[in-house]
């Protein structure tokens, strides 16, 4: 579990460079949050601390939270989306190894439907922000929910969003895409980050191929053919790829193994199911990114998928 | 030890590391006991006959006991002495205490005259060559102890084209088909060749794990010196459990035997090394299964090898073969790291399925961690030979649903240790699947038990029903209605 969580270094630092140091802050908050859920529900279960508190999964579960999160978003955002994923994700179904939704997705979707207005205000890119929050400015932002300056003076669509709206106004998919540049740019190097440590995740073993390459593979053929089919209206493969939390949710959500099939056959088709819907999402419904509710749909797919991908026994006809 | 998933076409574990410690030289024969211990139990749980009294003088290979409803083969005596005992003592991997033959060594190996070599194989029948195998004694020397004659026995719905010789140790770490491929290959080949003309395969196919360079080439020299076209070499890449016959066979050949069914619905007849060897010596010496390879290694022990070991010789007796235990022997184990018993004491004897005794000491036990929740990683169907889902079984075990393990294999689990291995969060799932099995089995039974006493009780019921109904008929017809009310 902290080998995740060494894995997500490159994609932090990414992310700090392009966003100012909001993102460890919230991390930070997060994980005490979700530590402090984590000891009281244990505590009401009248089970032992240790070694629960102590296997790094609710850490694991704050920080994909954090990443997820606006980095200059207020400090009740994270502690609210933390504790509603330890507490309702995670120990009401049972606990470790029980929970049906991923906890860190469930936390998300709770606070994306809750606080719409804080979890849209995501940070300007520091290269063009007017105004450069420096640590103890992140801090009173993050704790007081005042900023320095205004807003708009720091913050900004993400690529996502830019194209989300700017198609509803009339714009064309090119011109969004210019403006929006200087963020995505940013935004190739936080997937980078996360596509070094993904790799890292791979070689170390801790997570196998079949879930990442699945959805990879959905999101390029779903989106290479929407694509295809209107240039205009559907962005290409590749801003898909590095937009969003696309390989964060491929390499570090999805790959979640109590969360998905327990087959290799079967987690071949979660993947796919997760790349499938999250194109769907983007492309058509209110919502800018897909992965998380991505994730959450599927998660209600996997014991129907686990039910029809029992690999063949040794000597069984098929 | 470190143990990792197998990759590829390999389902299983490789464990790196796990000691070699007895691979010092050829295999000699461990001294005899004054006293042996015959056991008569059979894997099943049941036990042999004796057919020799107390007091009786017996000569090294003579029948000492034997099964009467041929569940097993004959047990012979491995010296000559007089039998002082017969009673129940601790056997290796029996939780009874099981009926032993007791035999005071009287050190001269006094032959029984009746031991008499075949001259020419070629010339007898397969019958005839097998009730001598049946009559020798000779069992599977693997582990699983299965009678050779059985195995070998013709179906002829199923005719065998493959022999495959079993050269692939069962687990890490037991040297016993290593020794004697470098050893005795020729001896091997010869009884390979015996099989050969008893099954009427058309070839012969000796399968040896990568990293025992020195069995390779001791069998190919074997092989070409005996100059038969029906007998190759296989080399199997070093993995755990490459030597599960089942296992093996889909390696080698790329198709799996049917569930519940045998190697020869394949057409394949598998047998292992030690076997092939006690077979050429019964053949060429008359001699029968008296004794075997039996490899002493870990930690705990002062000079691990593998020895010729009489059967009932006293594991504290072989043991000190060994130059006795170091001070820091922890346990006792029969058989593998992966799949041995921990025995609770040392007096227990050699039987036929011993094929390693491990004196293993706290740097030759892998330790284990305190149990955590299952989170479904899937490390462990990865390792599966069996192509099963432990994950899954786990859960449905700790429910204890049935149908569940039903539904997911439990039976077609050949608890070969492999997912225990590997798990993560270090859960005891082998001997949950072994218990989970057994109860399966029990409950099972019960069912089956419960629905003949309904449905007897449900004939009976019915029955009384009929025959009352007959009766008060019959009482009707006799007094006819008119005279009732008289």
């Amino acid at each position: 579990m902290l080998l995740v969580l060494a894995m997500l270094v490159p994609a932090a630092a990414a992310d700090v460079f392009w966003f100012g140091p909001g993102l460890p802050i919230q991390i930070v908050i997060a994980s005490l949050s979700a530590l402090l859920a984590e000891s009281v529900m244990l505590a009401l279960r009248r089970e032992p601390l240790q070694p629960s508190l102590g296997d790094g999964s609710a850490l694991v579960t704050a920080a994909l939270l954090a990443f997820a999160l606006p980095p200059l978003a207020p400090w009740w955002v994270a502690a609210c989306g933390s504790a509603f994923a330890i507490v309702f994700a995670k120990h009401l179904f049972g606990g470790l190894g029980r929970n049906l939704f991923n906890p860190a997705m469930a936390g998300f979707a709770l606070l994306l439907l809750t606080f719409p207005a804080e979890m849209s205000r995501w940070s300007m890119p520091i290269v063009v922000a007017s105004h450069h929050l420096g640590f103890t400015d992140t801090l009173t932002t993050i704790f007081t929910g005042v900023p320095p300056v205004a807003w708009d003076a720091i913050s900004s669509a993400t690529p996502l969003d830019a194209v989300h709206s700017g198609l509803k106004t009339g714009a064309t998919l090119q011109e969004v895409l210019a403006r929006t540049s200087t963020a995505h740019s940013a935004s190739i190097w936080s997937s980078l980050g996360i596509l070094l440590g993904g790799l890292g995740l791979l070689g170390l073993r801790i997570i196998r191929w079949p879930i990442p390459v699945s959805m990879l593979a959905a999101v390029v053929v779903s989106a290479g053919l929407l694509n295809a089919i209107d240039p205009g209206t559907y962005p290409g493969v590749l801003f898909h790829l590095t937009s969003g939390a696309t390989l964060l949710g491929a390499f570090f959500i999805a790959c979640d193994p109590v969360t998905t099939a327990a087959s290799h056959r079967g987690r071949l088709w979660f993947g796919a199911g997760v790349g499938l819907l999250t194109v769907v999402i983007r492309s058509w419904t209110a919502y800018p990114d897909g992965i998380a509710f991505a994730v959450l749909i599927m998660n209600l797919f996997v014991p129907l998928i686990d039910r029809l991908t029992v690999p063949r026994i040794y000597g069984h006809a098929r | 030890m470190e143990v990792t998933i197998a990759t590829g076409r390999q389902r299983g574990v490789r464990l790196i590391g796990a000691a070699q410690r007895s691979a010092a030289s050829a295999p000699s024969a461990a001294s005899a006991p004054p006293q042996l211990a015959l056991s008569l139990a059979l894997p099943d749980g049941s036990s042999l006959v004796p057919v020799v009294r107390i007091g009786e003088y017996v000569r090294l290979g003579q029948v000492v006991a034997w099964s009467p409803d041929c569940e097993g083969t004959p047990l012979h005596a491995s010296v000559s002495g007089q039998v002082s005992a017969i009673e129940l003592r601790d056997a290796i991997g029996m939780s009874a205490r099981m009926p032993a033959i007791v035999i005071d060594n009287d050190g001269r190996d006094e032959r029984d005259p009746g031991l008499i070599p075949v001259a020419d194989y070629t010339l007898r029948s397969a019958e005839e060559l097998l009730a001598r195998i049946e009559a020798g004694g000779i069992v599977g020397l693997g582990g699983a102890a299965f009678p050779t004659h059985l195995k070998l026995a013709p179906t002829p719905s199923t005719p065998v084209e493959t022999l495959v010789i079993n050269g692939v140790e069962c687990e890490p770490g037991i040297q016993c088909d290593d020794m004697l491929m470098r050893y005795r290959a020729e001896s091997m080949l010869f009884g390979a060749q015996v099989m050969l003309h008893i099954v009427g395969a058309g070839r012969c196919v000796i399968a040896i794990e990568a990293d025992k360079p020195e069995a390779i080439a001791a069998t190919r020299t074997a092989v070409k010196a005996a100059g038969d076209a029906r007998l190759s070499v296989a080399i199997v890449p070093t993995y755990y459990p490459a030597g599960g016959e089942r296992q093996l066979i889909e390696f080698l050949f790329g198709t799996q035997v049917p569930a519940g069914g045998l190697p020869r619905d394949v057409g394949v007849v598998c047998q292992n090394v030690g076997t092939a060897a006690a077979i050429a010596t019964l053949i060429r010496t008359g001699e029968p299964l008296v004794s075997r390879l039996v490899t002493v290694t870990g930690l705990g022990v002062a000079f691990p090898r593998t020895l010729e070991v009489r059967l009932g010789t006293p594991l504290s007796h072989l043991i000190e073969e060994c130059g006795g235990y170091t001070p820091d022997i922890t346990r006792l184990i029969a058989g593998g790291m992966m799949m041995g018993v921990a025995l609770p004491h040392d007096a227990l004897a050699v039987a036929k399925t011993t094929h390693c005794v491990i004196a293993a000491t706290a740097a030759d036990l892998v330790p284990r961690g305190p149990a955590m929740p299952c989170i479904r990683c899937g490390d462990c169907a990865e390792a599966c030979p069996s192509h099963l889902l432990p994950q899954e079984l786990y859960r449905h075990a700790v429910e204890e649903d049935d149908a569940g393990l039903a539904r997911f294999g439990i039976t077609d689990c050949i608890e070969c240790g492999c997912c225990d291995a590997v798990c993560p969060s270090q859960l005891p799932l082998v001997s949950v699947f072994g218990a989970a099995r057994r109860q399966l089995q029990v409950n099972t039974v019960t069912t089956e038990r419960r629905d003949l006493a309904r449905q007897r009780f449900n004939a009976h019921t019915q029955r009384l029903a009929v025959e009352q109904a007959e009766r008060q008929r019959r009482l009707k017809e006799r007094r006819p209605a008119g005279r009732k009310d008289e």
